[in-house]
């Protein structure tokens, strides 16, 4: 119903002005909600890698909708068709706009063609979870790839993504580095278009 | 006196860090998601988004009670405003409003026009028994709970069904006084 009232009722959610994006939320009241999420999955699951898959899956419907949002509000619509331009997408306004900095890094990796890494000194989603031992190499960025996995898929560049502790000298705690292994068809395609 | 004022809901907001609302509420619909695909019930969802909500509650009111020096509550009237003003902000950049107190000060309404759970969202047919927003409820539970406060919360009016805002109903069951964990002689 269109109400009379001071606010404009919407029938259809479609119908209602995109906002700018710049409400904010606490970042404790995130930091709650994806321990939540994490604590909810465990109960859920009875080993490490059903755990990762369960969170990139959620990882993945958020970026769905990142993309759908962003191509809309910060690019006017237009669609990304090469490699690099997807990564260097990902990389500073897919970041920027989640985590309010971009990547710290986007790296080729040396010994694949298909593979390329973006780091992170602390993840945003990891800073107030620590792994226990027998856990291994459980890493909670597994929502993070989930997201990175979400823009690529939708943007037609299918990928394997994935996240990994990566120990670094000197730091207490490890870097996070997002591993994306493209898919065949995508480097072909890349490689045809030159 | 009171060793240190109490700030308002927009002071301590601006100090805490934040994040973009929207990755807040893109994560909360990929739970309720998770939740409607593992449960199927939508009247077990509602109560699993209320656990999960008091889980966060009870850990919630500490970081509450650190960052924002508020004074203990004469009585619910002012817990209740306290909710609304500061801790609504603090957490969700929002504020809400108290109305609808009943005679003897127990019960209130909630009044939330903004939510940032609710961006982007519809309810599908298939869904119209859920409480999308249920975990705040459990929140503003678990968080009561543990300042000696039994409550009781109800959605009386939900954004996502049709109505203008969202309305929580809290209703004060009891006060129960913080029991001693040691025996004095010990």
């Amino acid at each position: 119903m269109i109400g009379a009232g001071k606010i404009k009722q919407y029938t259809n959610v479609l119908d209602k002005p995109l906002n700018k994006g710049r409400h904010e939320v606490s970042l404790g009241a995130f930091a709650y909600l994806f321990s939540e999420l994490v604590q909810y999955n465990q109960t859920q699951v009875d080993n490490i890698g059903e755990l990762e898959r369960r969170l990139e899956d959620a990882g993945y419907a958020v970026g769905t909708r990142v993309l759908e949002l962003l191509c809309n509000r910060e690019k006017g619509n237009r669609r990304e068709t090469r490699l690099l331009g997807i990564l260097s997408f990902i990389h500073s306004t897919v970041w920027k706009v989640l985590f309010g900095k971009v990547a710290d890094s986007l790296e080729k990796g040396t010994e694949h063609e298909d593979e390329y890494m973006i780091s992170e000194k602390e993840l945003l989603v990891n800073r107030f979870i620590s792994i226990p031992k027998d856990m291994g190499s459980f890493n909670c960025g597994a929502f993070v790839a989930g997201v990175v996995r979400g823009v690529l898929d939708n943007s037609g560049f299918p990928a394997v993504v994935t996240a990994h502790f990566v120990p670094v000298e000197g730091q207490q705690r490890p870097r996070t580095t997002i591993l994306i292994k493209f898919a065949e068809e995508v480097l072909r395609r890349e490689a045809r278009l030159g | 006196m009171a060793p240190a004022v109490p700030r308002s809901g927009d002071a301590i907001f601006a100090n805490v860090e934040r994040v973009n609302a929207e990755l807040f509420t893109l994560t909360y619909g990929a739970i309720v998601r998770q939740l409607l695909t593992d449960l199927e019930e939508v009247e077990e969802v509602n109560k699993q988004l209320d656990q999960m909500g008091y889980n966060i509650g009870i850990r919630l009111i500490d970081e509450f009670l650190a960052k924002s020096n508020v004074t203990r509550c004469v009585n619910f009237r002012e817990t209740a405003e306290v909710i609304a003003k500061v801790g609504f902000k603090m957490f969700l950049g929002v504020t809400a409003s108290v109305t609808n107190w009943d005679q003897e000060g127990t019960c209130c309404s909630l009044i939330l026009e903004d939510n940032p759970l609710v961006d982007f969202v519809e309810l599908p047919d298939t869904c119209q028994g859920l409480y999308y927003c249920n975990i705040l409820s459990g929140v503003v539970r678990g968080a009561l709970e543990m300042v000696s406060m039994k409550t009781e919360i109800t959605w009386i009016r939900d954004m996502l069904r049709g109505d203008d805002a969202f309305e929580l109903q809290v209703k004060l069951l009891k006060q129960v006084p913080e029991e001693y964990p040691y025996k004095d002689d010990e």
